[in-house]
């Protein structure tokens, strides 16, 4: 088990004949992931011919809109590498179809445009993550995204994060101290985004195969505050912690009004307390996650399950 | 993006938000000029530089008479103005805000966000207006109104009604000051803003709503749909290292300390100045090469940090995705052999092609110090610094 994506999961790729989303296609191809076509408007009935490492070629079929993508693949997830500009587009398209899971790449999408996506997908039955994430992994099943896949190996700690490659940082603290992953999901640094902390939280509660969950936050926002509360309400499995950007400096990332509709939330300081006060046990530096992770599994009783090696 | 407080109110203007007449003003003469032109017994001239806290700084003078104009004028153009915006070097002022002086009867604030909780724009006012907004939301939050705006049909006029109302706005002036809002909100959304902020909102002697100040902040990932407010980029307030940078797509902050740091995505390279500072030490930027980056990129941004005269000693921090280690240790050699690696270089690569990016250091004959580690390597570029 695992949570979003799975070795069943298939995928399409919108904007697959672009440099980037063919790269990452044969990188998700290479991995073992489901990948059963694209998406790139104007191009449909043509084929991508992708070589894979293991000599093997595939070719996979482009379709001009996801709907049709989707009834002849089965697809139930997309990833999107489509350019800032008409990614918004490409999400709402995709959600249209009725995917179960939309995995959006693409980094530098208007934040008004996020609004409207946002508004677009009330009531109805998608999941997106990101934008501006690395997207999503199962080790050893599935990868959607841009994440490495070796540094990944099969387990049960679930991770969440605000950022890329700081996912990739904590994933290899774990795999280099014998602690697999059961999936480890970027929701991405925009400011209004798909999923948040708290939504993918709840699958790693629920799922039984994760024993623990590594969640990485960053200034801004009030998102980790939240999910600490939820956490103290919810969540019967422990998480560790880690909030970048404590000695960022104020007003260069946030402006002025947005630090006050937060109420005067989101500093690192501040969402380090919150997440302690919540019985999230936060490291202290980036280099700390895994034995944080560690020293936490151990006081649980837990190290031994969650050792692969 | 930030712009001028006078570009800002040039913007508001074509939305039908109400602004004092007024012109900029580049030298002496140009701000009689204007006020000249504008022909009220009194005119304000105001500092133009892109921080707040003018007034308090003495970036803000009411003159009355072409005389007063003259003498302030000539005082505030190329004067250093130090505020809490500006950190302590403070800004030098080149241009100034010639306005008309309008007499007014109540100030009020007025702001408009993208609220990440609800994935909204939200409007805020409140009657606390001219003073910080952060101290009134500190001691009186109570006194903050907000309208969460529904993006299929905008904000609507019994919202902005709404907002008047619970700020006291003067009942025969409701209906101009929720005009005034909605016209700030269209232009809010038109062009793509982040902030956009009205402190003070004014009600006047005669009947009037108008924005005595403006200050809009535009959405950077949007600008490409925007030439016009691209136009009124003002690259003299930016930082000179942070403008190279821009040219070649890399994300650049300069900061105060003395460690120059290359790392690759944002939240990584916002946790290696953490981890710096956790280990004593001082960052002199934040420097993210981003996922795509090719021996070119690599080599800018490594001239970037060196042109700092603070920087004794520099970090790369590397966890290679996409990016991978080898473009970068390629990088950070053509750079080192362009300019000549002449402070500490500590670097910790990881991920992909690693092997072979620490094979191209080893080689490369240069002075590089390995870390195994971010915490290694922050350690280690601390002590050498010192």
């Amino acid at each position: 088990m695992s949570i979003l994506v799975g070795k069943d999961t298939k995928v399409i790729t919108q904007g697959i004949t672009g440099a980037t989303g063919l790269f990452h296609a044969k990188g998700a191809l290479d991995y073992g992931t489901q990948m059963v076509g694209g998406v790139t408007p104007g191009k449909g009935g043509t084929n991508v011919d992708i070589t894979l490492e293991n000599g093997s070629t595939v070719s996979l079929p482009v379709f001009n809109t996801v709907v049709e993508a989707v009834k002849a693949t089965g697809a139930t997830a997309s990833v999107i590498y489509v350019p800032p500009a008409f990614a918004a587009d490409s999400i709402m398209e995709a959600v249209d179809a009725e995917l179960d899971l939309v995995i959006c790449i693409t980094e530098g999408i208007p934040v008004l445009d996020m609004v409207k996506v946002s508004r677009y997908m009330e009531g109805r039955k998608t999941r997106l993550i990101g934008p501006n994430c690395p997207g999503v992994i199962t080790p050893g099943e599935c990868k959607i995204g841009i994440m490495p896949g070796y540094i990944h190996t099969k387990g049960h700690v679930g991770v969440v994060s605000r950022s890329g490659t700081l996912t990739y940082e904590a994933v290899h603290q774990l795999t280099t101290r014998g602690i697999g992953q059961s999936s480890a999901v970027g929701i991405g640094g925009d400011p209004v985004k798909g999923s948040e902390f708290i939504d993918i939280l709840n699958l790693f509660n629920e799922d039984p195969d994760t024993y623990a969950v590594i969640m990485i936050g960053e200034i801004g926002g009030s998102a980790e505050e939240e999910a600490a509360e939820w956490v103290k309400a919810n969540m019967t499995k422990p998480v560790v912690g880690f909030i970048g950007g404590a000695t960022a400096p104020e007003g260069k990332r946030m402006g002025h009004a947005g630090a006050i509709i937060s109420g005067g939330k989101g500093t690192a300081a501040e969402k380090i307390a919150t997440l302690e006060a919540c019985g999230i046990k936060v490291a202290p530096t980036p280099s700390d996650m895994g034995s944080t992770l560690v020293t936490v599994l151990e006081e649980k009783g837990l190290l031994e399950k969650c050792k692969t090696h | 993006m930030n712009i001028h407080e006078y570009q800002g109110k040039e913007v508001l203007k074509q939305y039908g938000v109400v602004v004092p007449e007024g012109k900029v003003a580049f030298s002496v003469d140009e701000a009689v000029e204007a006020a000249k032109a504008l022909g009220t017994p009194v005119v304000v001239v105001k500092a133009q530089i892109h921080a707040g806290g003018r007034g308090k700084a003495g970036g803000v003078k009411v003159a009355k008479g072409l005389d007063e104009v003259r003498t302030y004028a000539s005082e505030i153009l190329g004067k250093v103005l130090v505020t809490h915006q500006t950190g302590p070097e403070g800004k030098e002022v080149k241009r100034l805000l010639i306005e008309q002086g309008c007499d007014i009867k109540k100030e009020y604030y007025v702001g408009v966000v993208v609220d990440r909780g609800t994935g909204r724009i939200v409007m805020m006012a409140s009657e606390e207006g001219g003073t910080e907004i952060e101290e009134v939301a500190a001691h009186s939050p109570e006194k903050i109104f907000k309208e969460v705006v529904d993006p299929a049909v905008g904000l609507q006029v019994f919202q902005a009604r709404k907002l008047a109302y619970a700020i006291n706005i003067p009942n025969e002036l409701v209906g101009k000051a929720a005009k005034f809002m909605l016209a700030l909100y269209r232009a809010f959304e038109e062009k793509d803003c982040s902030i956009a902020e009205i402190n003070p909102l004014v009600v006047t002697g005669d009947g009037n709503v108008m924005a005595l100040d403006a200050k809009l902040n535009f959405d950077s990932n949007a600008l490409y749909r925007h030439k016009d407010i691209l136009e009124l980029r003002d690259l003299e307030e930016e930082d000179e290292k942070e403008i190279e940078a821009s040219k070649f797509d890399l994300s650049y902050i300069a900061l105060d300390g003395n460690i120059g740091c290359m790392v690759n995505g944002a939240g990584l390279a916002m946790a290696t100045m953490d981890i710096i500072k956790y280990y004593g030490g001082d960052p002199a930027n934040f420097l993210d090469v981003g996922g795509g980056a090719t021996t070119e990129k690599v080599t800018e941004a490594f001239k970037i940090i060196l042109s700092d005269e603070k920087v004794k000693g520099i970090f790369v921090n590397i966890f290679g995705g996409i990016m991978k280690c080898d473009v970068i240790a390629n990088g950070v050699v053509e750079a080192a052999k362009q300019i000549g690696l002449d402070r500490p270089l500590v670097v910790r690569l990881e991920g992909t092609n690693v092997e072979l990016g620490k094979k191209i250091l080893n080689e490369s004959g240069l002075n590089i110090v390995a870390a195994d580690s971010m915490a290694d390597g922050a350690q280690k570029i601390v002590a050498l610094v010192k």
